[in-house]
């Protein structure tokens, strides 16, 4: 452990991904996520093997990516909302590829060109693939720097363990909000060989030619493939699915909110608890997989959910699957780059609360 | 008894799919025997692309990796910057590498990437079935310029090899062609030299080669082979549009 350090968001994020054996970043500007360009452009050439290059595109960085995760390295892309929809496609690749990467998206306002500001309206694209064809990926929301740091660490060994990209899914606060961090020191877990890279072969090398590849023109090979894809999911949903609950116990009113948003929600909570109403929350870590047992477990005892974003309700869809029908899920959210308040939140849950009486 | 002729082992032996009379298969031969003959099939690594030769994987003899439709020149980047030992290479037909991909490829030149390029230009989107191309001659006939290529509702072709050599970056940029034995010697020597210059560090090197379509061009593969050098050729000047010392 390193001493504390006053860090952005971004550049934690950046240091982190550096720490955990990251030396191949491939980038392209975009608000509010440039620090972590800029700082793996100022690093990774004093790293050892380590290299930064500006792509000329979203679409170009994510095949770089493409490119060096099919040569066994540890690599890392970061964009924000447009530039995340841009790099589409090269994700979709990668996981048919079954290449391990680590995406970052810094969400900000959307459609289209949208703000610059804090959203979370790319939580549909993040957990339902995001590209085209059947597959998952690891999101993983922190919602503090220090969080970040672990999980952008956690990320790049996941990404390794089930040779599938990784996305952290931040926020523009998240990214540009500075805090106190602590560095951890990384230890890297036992991983299996990237004996699938392709790095050169010759007959008799002792391993069958690397071909780093997503095309399956016969259809039953096709299908083969996506159950193998999915048979992985299914170990993802069992193994590493990571959740923070707080106060939910005793909790007649149960909110669910994640990354920047849960913060608000927590102070939200305490000021609810404050005034006699027994708040709890849920804030989930990793948004796919989705923690639905301790939404499950909550619904056997709270009045009502309530999910709040920073959009027009997304999350919220998976908070009421879980549920499924047991108590009520209302929802309150915020769009365009507007952070919701504490007092908003607390509204919220008075009215709940009268409702109910 | 001496042998004077045998398969070069660059390429593997599943049978090719290319058309009868499409020249991809003499290109291929001549991009294996270059890496053959510089002996350095242990350290190649090729990028298919997604058109007629998006199965390269299955042919080359060494690593593969098969890249998003025009996207060859960013996925051989990130492979030669993880392992600049590598030897790597892009095979891309001209809907690829002209239209979609224009992006890419001017960039790894621009940058000097030391990759080598083969670029295999028929003036036409052969695997989707025959659509113009930004290479199709203006009025040339495919399923999408029905009434041939009309410059003032499409534009005009590109000439790759002349845009790129603009361009500081690159180390070597030639354009040839396959359609008869002569050409296909001097081919060959320039792709062996396009993958000279990646060993030798040198940087960016592109062959433009240029290709038949007989079963998209509706023509027997003779008259295929008439018709590209009578009429890509001068559209496509053939030589070495950019050599660095």
């Amino acid at each position: 452990m390193g001493q504390k350090m006053l860090m952005k968001g971004n550049e934690a994020i950046a240091e982190a991904a550096i720490q955990a054996g990251c030396r191949f970043f491939f980038g392209y500007p975009i608000t509010p996520q440039n620090q972590i360009p800029e700082y793996m452009s100022k690093r990774l050439p004093k790293v050892e093997g380590g290299c930064f290059l500006q792509a000329e595109s979203e679409v170009a960085a994510i095949n770089m990516v493409y490119g060096a995760a099919g040569a066994g390295a540890r690599v890392m892309t970061s964009s924000s909302s447009p530039g995340i929809s841009l790099k589409q496609e090269g994700i979709s690749y990668i996981v048919g590829a079954e290449l391990p990467c680590v995406i970052v998206n810094m969400v900000r306002g959307g459609p289209g060109l949208g703000s610059i500001q804090p959203a979370q309206s790319d939580y549909y694209q993040s957990t339902r693939g995001g590209g085209h064809g059947d597959y998952r990926m690891l999101v993983l929301a922190p919602s503090s720097v220090q969080e970040a740091v672990e999980l952008t660490q956690k990320a790049f060994d996941l990404a390794d363990k089930y040779r599938n990209p990784v996305l952290i899914m931040g926020d523009g606060l998240i990214g540009q909000m500075m805090e106190p961090v602590e560095m951890p020191e990384y230890v890297k877990p036992e991983l299996p060989e990237k004996t699938w890279a392709a790095t050169g072969w010759k007959p008799g090398c002792g391993r069958d030619r690397a071909i780093i590849n997503s095309l399956y023109i016969d259809p039953n090979v096709l299908e083969q493939h996506n159950r193998k894809l999915f048979a992985k999911y299914a170990v993802m949903e069992q193994e590493e699915c990571r959740w923070q609950e707080e106060m939910t116990d005793d909790a007649d009113y149960v909110i669910v909110a994640y990354g920047t948003t849960a913060r608000i929600a927590r102070s939200a909570m305490r000021k609810l608890r404050e005034n006699g109403i027994k708040v709890g929350l849920i804030r989930p870590i990793t948004l796919w997989p989705f923690p639905n047992a301790p939404i499950q477990k909550a619904a056997e005892h709270a009045k009502a959910f309530l999910t709040v974003e920073m959009s027009m309700g997304q999350m919220v869809d998976d908070v009421r699957l879980a549920v499924n029908g047991k108590k009520p899920v209302e929802f309150y959210g915020r769009t365009g780059g507007i952070v919701p308040t504490v007092r908003e939140i607390v509204e919220q849950i008075e009215n709940m609360a009268k409702e109910a009486k | 008894m001496a042998v004077v002729y045998e398969k070069t082992k660059m390429l593997t032996d599943k049978p090719l799919h290319y058309c009868p009379g499409c020249t991809h298969g003499i290109i291929h031969r001549l991009v294996a025997e270059a890496i053959d003959e510089l002996g350095v099939q242990d350290k190649a690594i090729g990028v298919a692309p997604v058109g007629c030769a998006v199965f390269a994987y299955d042919y080359f003899n060494c690593d593969m990796m098969e890249a998003a439709h025009g996207r060859a020149p960013a996925v051989a980047t990130g492979c030669k910057r993880v392992n600049p030992n590598n030897v790597v290479f892009t095979y891309q037909g001209d809907g690829d590498l002209a239209s979609i991909g224009a992006a890419e490829i001017t960039h790894a030149a621009t940058r000097g990437e030391n990759i080598t390029v083969i670029f295999v230009n028929n003036a036409i989107y052969g695997m989707t079935g025959g659509q113009m191309a930004p290479t199709t001659l203006p009025g040339q006939v495919t399923t999408t310029s029905p009434y041939g290529r009309d410059p003032n509702h499409c534009g005009y072709p590109i000439r790759v090899s002349e845009m790129l050599a603009t361009l500081d970056g690159p180390a070597y940029i030639a354009r040839v062609s396959v359609h008869d034995v002569k050409h296909i010697m001097e081919a060959k020597k320039a792709i062996k030299k396009a993958f000279q210059m990646q060993i030798e560090g040198k940087g960016f090197a592109l062959v433009e080669v240029l290709s038949s379509c007989p079963t998209n061009w509706g023509m027997t593969p003779q008259e295929a082979l008439k018709w590209l050098q009578e009429n890509m050729i001068p559209q496509y000047p053939l030589g070495v549009k950019k050599e660095v010392e």
